[in-house]
């Protein structure tokens, strides 16, 4: 199993940890992953508001490097993932537009075929390499654990263009938990927004958001909270002592990236996976599993 | 057929001090609505269970409930797609109080459409305009989608903006602004742009999508902030907090590609926004000690030229 690697910015930014994990997972479990080094942020839906053709020609060019490459884009952050689906069904759906934005790539040498398929670490797991072959690779189970799924929103919606099966009810992580030996929760907040677009702008609503959920997880029994997109790990896990003190109550919920988890139950050591970069500490939980 | 149990959320303000569920068994007829199936207990089981409807038809936007927690258009809704393992959870729209069972206030709703004046403002004076203000295929088509919208409060009560902040104006009124802004024969395009700039606006919105994806009709209330937030960023009208933010983000990507995390918290803040910037500070030394805050030197992408080249030919433009 062979990658295009799309890191996104968070994760050679302030979640690196989120690459660290992403890395030690895919050797683990034979996933080779090529690090696309010469493409651009997807635009996070933020470059679309001011300027959407130059968003698609961006994440065009990406494309088109990939299929260059003969491979298809892994990507582990639900933004990118959602932006780019975004973007992708832009340019197959409308043959005209895909050649006027090829026509901007032409002079860079790229050209978007339409062949490269975008994944997300997530479905990576579930689906191409699959349930039953994780399970077989379980060293740590994560019996006893309860674990509170956070989707976030580019991941789920738009339904039209979500990676997932069943966005409006989505069981991807629940199995995959499932399938490590944890159990997972329903709460309130599951598949709801983290806050995190508008958190450098509207702080106070954007920490309530994120306290709200926390708070609806805890309240459900969750050990830790497990998410596919780093922007709302940033949001949930480094400003939850101020969401707590927002919302008045007590949180302390360890935030972890996707492939940490995975990482836990595959024998990595919390280190390996970067966990100690969290503003909630994790030892909470890596007390619980035994590692 | 099997029954199926309809859980609805019940309240009298004369009588309850809370809300509370009860239990409806109905065996669901072939083709039959969510609404045909309220209808059907309101008639045969519980003549005092309250909720809006008029059409029928999904025109009129009066029926909306909350069907499993998701907002949806009862007339428009087959009974047996909500019905999981033969039960349905009904409750009343949210961000909103209840009046009575699934009957919900709609006075602020409607005071914010008002707010964004639903109403073409052309230049001319009513008493010399003496032909018809006329508009071409395409200038319609970018109104035709808001005009779609029946006003049925979905996108507003499943909001996650709204939940936490009630002064937002929200999906409904914005998705209607647009409609305005951007009608060709509106001349007060800026004015206009400029008040929803503020706060409680358009940059109020988190992306969530939730709005579109619970619009019944192609209204789809989060493209429409989108086109609005264009207007706004291509009209000069980037004085705040939310127009700062993309545009320091946008700025961020022409100039190394990749976003620069370290510059964006202040940018966006406003560089003279003293409060704004300190209280960026404990998160910043909570994510230091943790060694979580981004590299303090930020390294561009490889191959920054074509990035570079494709933002200007899009300049150019
Ligand atoms: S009753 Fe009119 S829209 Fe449903």
């Amino acid at each position: 199993m062979k990658y295009a690697l799309y890191t996104g910015c968070v994760a050679k930014g302030a979640g690196r940890e989120l690459l660290t994990s992403t890395y030690a997972l895919a050797g683990k479990l034979g996933i080779e992953l090529v690090e696309l080094k010469n493409v651009s942020c997807c635009g996070a839906g933020v470059i679309t508001e001011e300027n959407p053709e130059l968003a698609d020609a961006l994440n065009a060019r990406t494309f088109a490097i990939a299929e260059e490459q003969g491979l298809n884009i892994l990507n582990i952050c639900g933004t990118c993932q959602g932006v780019m689906k975004k973007a992708q069904a832009h340019l197959d759906n409308d043959e005209d537009y895909k050649d006027k934005i090829n026509e901007t790539l032409k002079e860079g040498g790229h050209e978007y075929k339409g062949t490269v398929k975008i994944k997300h670490l997530l479905t990576v797991l579930t689906e191409d390499l699959g349930l039953s072959s994780l399970r077989n690779k379980v060293t740590v189970s994560l019996d006893g654990l309860k674990v509170a799924p956070f989707y976030g929103c580019y991941l789920l919606r738009p339904f039209e263009t979500s990676d997932l099966d069943d966005p409006d009810n989505p069981t991807a992580i629940e199995v995959l938990t499932e399938a490590l030996g944890g159990t997972s929760i329903d709460y309130e907040g599951k598949l709801k927004c983290c806050g995190f677009p508008y958190l450098m702008m509207k702080k106070k609503q954007s920490i309530t958001m994120a306290g709200n959920h926390i708070a609806s997880a805890k309240k459900e029994g969750a050990d830790c909270m497990v998410t596919p997109c780093p922007l709302c790990q940033l949001s949930l896990d480094p400003y939850q002592p101020e969401s707590a003190k927002e919302i008045g109550q007590k949180l302390d919920i360890p935030i972890l990236h996707l492939p940490q988890l995975v990482g836990l139950a595959m024998g990595l050591k919390p280190k390996e996976l970067g966990m100690q970069k969290h503003v909630v500490s994790t030892n909470k939980i890596t007390a619980k599993i035994g590692c | 057929m099997s029954e199926t149990t309809f859980k609805i959320q019940r309240f009298n303000p004369e009588k309850d001090k809370e809300t509370y569920f009860q239990e409806f068994k109905l065996e669901i007829p072939k083709g039959a609505t969510l609404l045909d199936c309220l209808n059907l207990i309101k008639w045969t089981q519980d003549g005092t269970l309250t909720f809006r409807m008029s059409c029928r038809s999904a025109i009129c936007g009066s029926c909306s409930v909350r069907a499993n927690g998701h907002a949806v258009l009862a007339c428009k809704t087959q009974a047996s797609s909500v019905a999981q393992n033969d039960q349905v959870t009904i409750k009343p729209l949210g961000n909103m109080e209840i009046i009575k069972d699934l009957a919900v206030d709609l006075t602020e709703f409607w005071k914010k459409v008002e707010a964004i004046k639903p109403w073409l403002m052309p230049d001319e004076k009513k008493e010399t305009q003496t032909t018809e203000r006329t508009q071409s295929v395409e200038e319609f088509l970018k109104i035709d989608k808001a005009s779609t919208c029946i006003m049925c409060s979905s996108c507003y009560s499943d909001c996650c903006s709204m939940a936490v902040d009630k002064s937002f104006l929200g999906p409904t009124a914005l998705a209607k602004a647009q409609r305005f802004v951007e009608d060709s024969r509106d001349k007060e395009t800026i004015s206009r742009i400029k008040e929803l700039s503020e706060d409680a606006g358009i940059w109020d919105c988190t992306h969530c999508g939730e709005c579109s994806q619970r619009c019944p009709t192609e209204a789809k209330p989060l493209d429409r902030i989108v086109s609005l937030r264009t207007v706004a960023l291509n009209s000069g009208v980037t004085n705040n907090y939310g127009a700062r933010h993309a545009k320091a983000f946008v700025k961020s990507i022409k100039s190394s590609g990749i976003l620069n995390e370290n510059t964006i918290p202040v940018a966006s803040m406003g560089f003279f926004n003293i409060p704004g910037l300190l209280s960026l500070i404990p998160v910043g030394i909570r994510m230091f000690l943790k060694g979580k805050n981004p590299p303090l030197i930020h390294h561009p992408m490889q191959e920054l030229d074509d990035v570079k080249r494709i933002f200007k030919k899009f300049e150019e433009k």
